[in-house]
């Protein structure tokens, strides 16, 4: 064989080091023209970083290189990176939401003549773009009007019309709707088609399986190493992701309890008078309850409705059988109903405290001395049992809970939920932007909490955690509960029926004949 | 028992490194000093310390309570109003034979009951916080100028007037009070559940609000807090003056106030700041005034040196943090 063409994209021993922390560690990675090039790894492994670096928003440390087409790139210019061909989709979007479809992807590099947006040959040049999306906004549309899917795609749309050659995404669909990542699928096959190179970062296995051509590894900012589409299985890749065997992922050795006796909390008619409609439901002692449903078929609505963080138009709450009035998340903590927000940054942490604050900050009071003097001492000894039982990891309480991991975010919230002694604790997406090792490790957690008597309604959209860890599920859609599915002793709990009451009768054809994404590659799962 | 002492010394390290952070506008106040001493020769005396001292106690004050409100990440534009109306009080207090000395707590009240007016409006009714103090800002200088009918109040036998101009072991009363406010508030801030909660509330509202904690009462605390101690400067301007003036007392001293709190360091959007830096950053204006009078500085070059002088210092001061930060 003559030599062969350079690969599209090579990253060569590409080390990073913040301060004493060593991000990077002499990572290498190739990237062929018309590939997906799926990057797993736990959070905190490195992707993001490397990812930083490609894009030229980090300068990597000397010694590595990053060739495109064997031509390097100047690490830390990030124009220069895009002049190269290199998109970066973040997990967190940015695009002005004040601003039309077609003047975000063109931001930065409008097209003009003397000063002056040519606005029209903006429009022109994006319609194409948006035609080969398929999408139903249009050029002119504002962004502010989009769905969080939609906007994704105007991502998509914006690294397109800068003729990207590699193009990055970041877990791009955390917050798309099952029909929206279909879309997107299609979407990406149809770039391969014209040779873009994509690296593809997620945590959905089953996504990486159905997608990937070659899949990449990475643990503790190092390489693990690089498996073909035929090489993939969930073990292999979990066991190179966090260096260990996970033969038990989901834990449910808690025994379901089912007498009316142990009712705990039961909900009545809960309706909000604008999504949630006459929802009604009840948990016992000692059980996970699952609640599943699209995105947005009104599961956090009615968790929020429970927790007080909205107001209830109609419906009653009962707690041991004792009718509530929770108008406020203040009362309904009083009364013992805990919430894990699904949006821990956003609605959940105090970022800028330390993780001893905001482990306790729900019971500040209880702790108090006299005259609501704080008592750090009780303050410090929650953060270490909490940092102890549950397994966080961070050097010491008093680091700011902004710099932790994912998972460890997520734990630290957790643990202020159970510092306020719950009888009724809602987790709401627990899994959401967490490692695997993370996951396993919150699976366990529930469970042992079911163990010891909480009752736990967990929301998730994804079916196998649910099916795993959950004893019984209530499905949603458009507001109201459209029916429930309960494990038998001989049979699992089903995820077809699930799936087919969350997208309700009237669609049972269509899914049936497109089976849907997420059940299809949920079948391969299991 | 060895983890918990581990604990406390972690946090006395953090502490130290707060302080650190804190008093990062600490060299900025030296440097000044040492230069305006350089350029006129007077400024380092004792009485002259004195005197910055006294002249900056009023916006240590002012300053204090603004940064409670500005933790939350609100702001409070009415502090001069709220002085002028209540210094026009404590004056006419002062004038009812025998009880002269009430002329204090009926300032104090005062600047108190408008506080609690503003964070009312803003926690119950949910207005935006700028909008609500500019509205009184207005409407509380008309309401200073209605107390004395349009016209200055004088008590040249002000029963409380040590406060303005007296000295306690050699130390002028105004200042012993403005480093007594200091003190509070840093207890407040740092060693109560409130404390903790201002912070809170500052640093994620929403988040603050679905942990439990009392979002309203904090609110209404911060512009409470601040109103009162805005009442207390009026009591303090008044003692000084033996008089008041509900048209020209107490104008823009907002803005000292914040530009003290900002030089201090803290976040204009909430959630992180000290009182310490704010005490620094009420020094350095003190320090600028009267140095650059000593100096010999035009009125007019005056407002000019001051306003750069706080631009560069903050943008000093980001450029430091983000250095901080990239580690």
């Amino acid at each position: 064989m003559s030599t062969p063409p350079p690969p599209l994209l090579e990253m060569r021993s590409i080390s990073k080091t913040f301060g004493p922390v060593k991000a990077l560690a002499d990572v290498s990675l190739t990237v062929r023209a018309g590939e997906l090039h799926a990057l797993m790894g736990e959070n905190g492994a490195g992707k993001s970083t490397l990812m930083k670096v490609l894009s030229g928003a980090y300068q990597a440390d000397p010694g590595g290189s990053v060739l495109i087409d064997g031509k390097p790139i100047q690490s830390g210019d990030p124009k220069h990176s895009r002049a190269m061909g290199i998109a970066v989709i973040y997990q967190e979007l940015s695009l002005a939401p004040n601003l039309t479809v077609a003047q975000n992807i063109f931001l930065g590099r409008e097209p003009s003549s003397a000063g002056i947006v040519d606005r029209r040959a903006m429009n022109r040049a994006t319609a194409p773009i948006l035609e080969r999306l398929a999408v139903r906004f249009g050029p002119g549309t504002l962004v502010g009007d989009l769905s969080l899917g939609e906007r994704q795609l105007v991502e998509i749309a914006r690294a397109m019309s800068t003729k990207a050659r590699v193009i990055v995404m970041d877990e791009p669909t955390t917050s798309l709707s099952t029909r929206e990542a279909e879309q997107l699928f299609k979407v990406i096959s149809a770039l391969k088609a014209e040779g873009v190179a994509i690296i593809y970062i997620s945590h959905r296995m089953e996504e990486v399986y159905r997608l990937s051509d070659r899949c990449s590894v990475l643990r503790d900012g190092a390489f693990v190493g690089t498996l073909d589409r035929d090489e993939l299985s969930a073990p292999k890749l979990v066991a190179m992701m966090v260096g260990r065997d996970l033969s038990t992922f989901y834990k449910k050795e808690h025994k379901q309890r089912d007498d009316d006796s142990d009712i705990v909390l039961s909900v009545e008619g809960l309706g909000d008078g604008k999504l949630v409609e006459d929802c009604s439901l009840a948990v016992h002692r000692g059980e996970v309850l699952g609640i599943a449903g699209l995105v947005g078929s009104g599961r956090t609505e009615l968790a929020r409705l429970i927790f007080g963080a909205d107001p209830a138009v109609s419906g009653t709450i009962r707690i041991d059988g004792e009718s509530v009035h929770s108008r406020s998340p203040r009362e309904a903590l009083s009364h013992g109903i805990a919430y894990l927000t699904e949006d821990r940054k956003a609605l959940g942490l105090f970022l800028d405290m330390s993780v001893s604050e905001n482990v306790s900050m729900g019971v500040l009071e209880r702790d108090a001395r006299r005259f609501g003097i704080r008592n750090f001492r009780t303050a410090a000894r929650r953060a270490k049992g909490a940092i102890a039982s549950l397994g966080i990891k961070t050097p010491h309480s008093r680091i700011n809970v902004g710099a932790l991991s994912g998972g460890n975010q997520q734990k630290v919230l957790l643990a202020r939920l159970l510092e306020t002694e719950p009888k009724v604790v809602i987790l709401d997406e627990p899994t959401r932007g967490v490692d695997v090792g993370a996951k396993s490790e919150i699976y366990r957690l529930i469970d042992e909490l079911a163990s010891r008597g909480l009752a736990i309604i967990m929301i998730s959209s994804e079916l196998p955690e649910i099916i795993g860890v959950t004893d019984r599920v209530l499905v949603m859609r458009e507001g109201r509960i459209a029916g429930e599915v309960k494990a038998t002793a001989s049979q699992p709990i089903d995820q077809e029926r699930i799936m087919t009451l969350s997208t309700g009768p009237a669609n049972d054809n269509a899914t049936n004949a497109t089976p849907d994404s997420a059940a299809a590659q949920q079948v391969q799962h299991q | 028992m060895t983890d918990i002492v581990h604990g406390d010394e972690a946090r006395r390290r953090l502490e130290m490194k707060g302080i650190i952070r804190a008093l990062g506008m600490l060299p900025v106040l030296l440097l000044l000093a040492i230069g305006f001493e350089l350029l006129s020769g007077k400024f380092m005396s004792v009485n002259n310390l004195s005197i910055v001292m006294q002249q900056a106690s009023i916006n240590i004050v002012l300053a204090a309570g603004m940064t409670f409100v500005i933790l939350t990440g609100g702001i409070d534009l009415s502090v001069g109003s709220i002085l002028a109306a209540s210094a026009m009080l404590a004056v006419i207090v002062s004038l009812i034979p025998e009880y002269g000395m009430l002329g204090i707590p009926a300032a104090m009240a005062l600047g108190l009951a408008f506080g609690l007016a503003n964070g009312g409006l803003i926690a119950f009714l949910r207005l935006p916080p700028f909008i609500v103090t500019l509205g009184s800002l207005t409407a509380v200088r008309g309401v200073a100028r209605l107390m004395g009918g349009d016209t200055t109040v004088f008590n040249a036998n002000l029963p409380f007037d040590f406060i303005g101009n007296g000295t306690l072991f050699g130390i002028p009363w105004l200042a012993l009070i403005a480093i007594g406010v200091i003190l509070v508030s840093w207890f407040i801030l740092r060693r109560t559940v409130l404390g903790t909660w201002i912070y809170a509330v500052g640093g994620n509202q929403e988040a603050a609000r679905l942990t439990g904690i009392k979002v309203s009462l904090v609110l209404l605390f911060v512009y409470g807090m601040s109103g009162l101690l805005s009442g207390l400067g009026g009591a303090m301007s008044a003692a000084r003056l033996y008089a008041a003036n509900g048209l020209q007392l107490g104008m823009a001293y907002e803005l000292d106030a914040i530009a003290a709190v900002i030089l201090g360091g803290t976040s204009f959007v909430g959630g992180v700041g000290s009182i310490w830096g704010t005490l620094v950053g009420a020094l350095i204006i003190a320090v600028l005034s009267n140095g650059l009078i000593l100096a010999g500085v035009s009125d007019i070059w005056q407002f000019i040196i001051k306003g750069l002088v706080i631009i560069v210092a903050v943008a000093l001061d980001r450029y430091r943090l983000q250095g901080a930060a990239r580690t």
